[in-house]
C-alpha cells in the first residue's frame, strides 16, 4: 500500500505535443469552453464589423465608427438582457442532465410575474403604505417561494406518479400561461414599487463606478484564493501541479477579463435625460464643467446572474446533491443502486428550476415595470437553446453552468446582433437563432466524436 | 465444511413474484463466513431475483432475512450497505459519465468542512484501494466510459471491497473479462475469503464454480433444486440439476 501511484497517466501520443496542446494540457482549461468563447467572440466580431464592411462595399467608404456591437452600451445591453435567459438556463441544465426537460419556465415567469405585480401594486401598499422598504422583499420572497411550489409540484407529478416531463411541463406551460391571464382578467399591473424596479437594471438599476471596481477586484481575489486553495490541496494528496507560467497565465486571464469587464461596464455612461432627471431631484449635486458624466457599472440582474451562477456551480461540483445530479443522468439505476433517492432528486430539481423561475420573473417584471401575462412568453425554449447550446447533452449526464450562462449570451447575441445590422424584424432573427441552435449542437456533436 | 455457527445470511422462505409469474417461490438459503456459496440455474432461474432481495433492489412479498442470526428489514440498497452487503452488480452499475472515485464513492463521499466534497480525498482513497486490486490502473480522471471492461470491473470490485464488506453479492463477476481479469478475479475471492467474508457467486461457468465455490445453490423456475457440497459432487450432477432439476443423493 505505499507504492500509491501519483502521477497522471502519461499522454497516449509519444510525439512531443505542439505548443497549443501543451498551452491547454498544462493550464488544464476546458477546451470545450474555449471553443465557445471563440464562437462567442466570432459573432461580436461578424456583427460589429458587418456595418463596416457593408459600408466599404457600398462605396461610402471606411468609417470604423460604424461598428456598433462591441460598444460599452451594447455589450451592457447585452449582459442586462441575457441575465434573465441565464439564470433560468443554470437550472435547465441540471433538469436535462437528468433526462427531464421543463417547457413550463416560460409560464411560470409569466404566472409568477403577474402574482408579483398584484402582490406589490393592490395588496401591500395599503397594508404597509406606498413605498415601504418592506414591499418589495416580501413581493420577491412570494414570487420566489411560488416558483419552488409550482416546480415542486411538477417534480412530483413526474418523480412519484410516473408521468414524462415533457407532458407535465408541455401541460404546465399551458395551465400556467393560462393561470397568468386570469390572476388579474389579462390586466396589465403598472408601475412597480419603486425599489422593486431597481432589480430589473437600467441606469439607476446598477451600482455605478465604485461599485462595480469592488465587485471586480472581489472576483480577482477569488481568482486568486481558488488558485492558491488548489495547489494546496494537490500538494496535500501528492497529486502533480500545474506548472507555475500556467497558473500566472489563469490568474492573468482570470483577473484580465474581470478588470475589462468593470471597465466596459463603467465606461457606459447615463443617458443624458436620466442624467437630467437625476439632477432635478437632486438639486445638491455640483455640476462639472462639461456636463454630468455617471458610470453605469454592473446592472443588478447581471450581479444577481453572476451570484446564482457560482452558487450553482458550487452546488454541482462540491455538493453531494450535484454529484447525484449527474449520476441519474450517467445511470439512473446505479445510482438508485447506490442508494440515492432518485424520486426525492428529481422533486428537488424541479423545484429548484421552478425557483429559478421565480427569480427569472422578478428581474422580467421588474425591467419592463410591469406585470403582464405574456411575460415570459417562449422563454423556456431559449433557456433550452442556452443550455444546449452551452454543452448540455440531452441524452442525459453531461452539462456545466458556465457553458448554459455563455450560451444565453451567445443565443442573446445573436439576437441583439440581428437588430444592430437591421435586421431586427422577427422573422430574420428567429431563422438566425434557429440555425444557430442546431448548428451548436452539430458541432458539439463533431467535438465530442473527435475527443473521444 | 464447517458449518454449524450461526449463519452469517439466511434468507428463509423467500417469494416474490412478478405480474402473477413466481420469479423466486420459497428459496431457503444461507451463508457462513469464509463461505463462497454459488447461485446456479438457467437464465431467468431467479437467481439475480433472489439476491437482488437480499441487496435491496427488490423487497420479496413474504419470507425473512436473517443476519448473523438477527431477523433485518431491507428496504433499499442503503439499507443493504448498513449490514456491509455489498454488491457487485452483473451490468457492475457505474455512471458512465463520473470517474472512478465518484463511483467508488457513490451514495457514500468523503465531505469535508461544510458539507463539501472532498474530491482529493476520495482520489487518494481510490488510488491506494486500486494499487491492491489492479496496480495498472492508471485511468483516474477520466469518466468510466473510457475504460475497458476489465478496468470497469475492477471500479466496480474496488466499490464492494473498499467498505469493509462482510457480505459480498457477485453477479457474474467474469462475464465481461479476459482470461487473464478472471484470473485475478479469483485469487481475490481466495483472499477476502481467507479475511472472512461470505460471498454468493452468481455464475454460469461450471468450471468456476467447481474451484471457487464451497457449495451450490442449484434454482431452477424459482424454486431451489437443492444445495449440494462442491467437494462431494461431480460437474455431470452440477449439470443434472441445472438442466434436468434431478436433485442428486448427497443434495440437501
Amino acid at each position: 500500500m505505499t507504492n500509491i501511484p501519483t502521477t497522471h497517466a502519461p499522454q497516449a501520443n509519444d510525439a512531443q505535443p505542439g505548443p497549443v496542446a501543451r498551452f491547454i494540457r498544462d493550464t488544464e482549461l476546458d477546451t470545450r469552453m474555449l471553443g465557445m468563447v471563440g464562437a462567442l467572440l466570432l459573432i461580436w466580431a461578424s456583427f460589429h464589423f458587418y456595418p463596416v464592411i457593408a459600408g466599404v462595399l457600398s462605396g461610402n467608404g471606411l468609417n470604423w465608427g460604424s461598428g456598433l456591437f462591441i460598444t460599452p452600451r451594447n455589450l451592457w445591453n447585452l449582459s442586462v438582457q441575457t441575465s434573465m435567459t441565464g439564470i433560468m438556463a443554470t437550472g435547465m441544465v441540471l433538469v436535462i442532465i437528468t433526462r427531464n426537460i421543463d417547457l413550463s419556465v416560460g409560464s411560470i415567469v409569466g404566472v409568477t410575474g403577474m402574482v408579483m405585480g398584484i402582490v406589490q401594486v393592490n395588496f401591500l401598499p395599503p397594508l404597509l403604505g406606498l413605498g415601504s422598504p418592506l414591499i418589495w422583499i416580501i413581493t420577491v420572497a412570494i414570487g420566489i417561494v411560488l416558483g419552488a411550489l409550482i416546480g415542486a409540484f411538477h417534480g412530483w407529478l413526474i418523480a412519484y406518479r410516473g408521468i414524462p416531463s415533457f407532458i407535465v411541463t408541455l401541460g404546465g406551460m399551458l395551465v400556467w400561461r393560462g393561470a397568468a391571464f386570469l390572476t388579474a382578467d389579462g390586466k396589465t399591473i403598472a408601475p412597480m414599487d419603486a425599489t422593486f424596479g431597481l432589480l430589473g437594471g437600467g441606469p439607476t438599476g446598477s451600482v455605478g463606478a465604485v461599485g462595480s471596481w469592488i465587485v471586480g477586484l472581489l472576483g480577482c481575489v477569488a481568482v486568486l484564493w481558488i488558485i492558491q486553495a488548489g495547489r494546496k490541496t494537490r500538494t496535500k494528496h501528492g497529486f502533480p501541479q500545474r506548472p507555475m507560467w500556467a497558473e500566472g497565465v489563469l490568474a492573468v486571464l482570470g483577473c484580465g477579463v474581470l478588470i475589462g469587464a468593470v471597465l466596459v461596464v463603467n465606461a457606459y455612461i447615463w443617458p443624458k435625460g436620466i442624467v437630467d432627471a437625476y439632477v432635478k431631484t437632486h438639486p445638491e449635486v455640483v455640476i462639472p464643467e462639461g456636463g454630468l458624466q455617471i458610470s453605469t457599472g454592473f446592472a443588478i440582474p447581471v450581479l444577481i446572474m453572476v451570484v446564482v451562477g457560482i452558487l450553482m456551480t458550487i452546488l454541482m461540483t462540491r455538493t453531494r446533491f450535484g454529484r447525484y445530479v449527474f449520476a441519474i443522468g450517467g445511470n439512473p439505476e446505479a445510482a438508485a443502486l447506490a442508494g440515492i433517492n432518485t424520486k426525492w432528486m428529481t422533486l428537488k430539481i424541479f423545484s429548484l428550476m421552478g425557483l429559478l423561475s421565480g427569480i427569472a420573473a422578478v428581474i422580467a417584471s421588474a425591467r419592463l415595470n410591469a406585470a403582464t401575462n405574456a411575460l415570459g412568453t417562449l422563454d423556456e425554449l431559449y433557456v433550452i437553446a442556452s443550455a444546449v447550446v452551452g454543452g448540455t447533452s440531452l441524452a442525459g449526464g453531461v452539462g456545466t453552468i458556465y457553458g448554459a450562462i455563455i450560451g444565453a449570451l451567445v443565443m442573446q447575441s445573436l439576437q441583439t446582433g440581428m437588430v444592430l445590422i437591421g435586421y431586427g424584424d422577427g422573422s430574420y432573427r428567429m431563422i438566425a437563432v434557429g440555425t444557430a441552435l442546431v448548428l451548436a449542437v452539430y458541432l458539439d456533436n463533431l467535438y465530442r466524436q473527435k475527443t473521444k | 465444511m464447517a458449518n454449524t455457527g450461526t449463519p452469517l445470511v439466511e434468507m428463509r422462505d423467500i417469494s416474490i413474484a412478478f405480474g402473477g409469474i413466481k420469479a423466486v417461490d420459497h428459496v431457503t438459503i444461507d451463508l457462513h463466513p469464509g463461505e463462497v456459496v454459488g447461485l446456479l440455474g438457467h437464465n431467468g432461474a431467479g437467481k439475480s431475483t433472489l439476491i437482488k432481495c437480499l441487496s435491496g433492489a427488490y423487497k420479496a412479498d413474504s419470507g425473512e432475512i436473517h443476519i448473523n442470526g438477527a431477523k433485518v428489514d431491507i428496504n433499499n440498497p442503503r439499507d443493504a450497505r448498513a449490514y456491509n452487503i455489498e454488491t457487485i452488480y452483473q451490468t457492475l452499475a457505474l455512471a458512465d459519465n463520473l470517474n472512478a472515485a465518484s463511483n467508488l464513492f457513490l451514495g457514500r463521499e468523503i465531505v469535508g468542512a461544510g458539507g463539501f466534497l472532498d474530491d482529493s480525498a476520495m482520489e487518494a482513497e481510490t488510488r491506494k484501494i486500486m494499487a491492491r486490486l489492479n496496480p495498472n490502473f492508471r485511468k483516474f480522471n477520466v469518466p468510466v466510459s473510457a475504460l475497458s471492461g476489465g478496468q470497469r470491473q475492477s471500479v466496480a470490485i474496488a466499490r464492494a471491497v473498499y467498505f469493509n464488506a462482510k457480505i459480498l453479492i457477485m453477479d457474474e463477476p467474469t462475464a465481461a473479462l479476459g482470461p487473464q481479469e478472471t484470473r485475478m478475479v479469483a485469487e481475490l475471492i481466495q483472499e477476502l475469503k481467507k479475511q472472512g467474508l461470505g460471498i454468493f457467486l452468481i455464475e454460469h461457468d461450471i468450471h468456476a464454480v467447481m474451484d471457487l465455490c464451497d457449495r451450490a445453490v442449484v434454482m431452477k423456475n424459482g424454486q431451489r433444486v437443492g444445495t449440494v457440497n462442491v467437494g462431494e459432487v461431480t460437474d455431470e450432477d452440477i449439470l443434472g440439476m441445472i438442466i434436468m432439476g434431478k436433485k442428486p443423493a448427497q443434495a440437501v
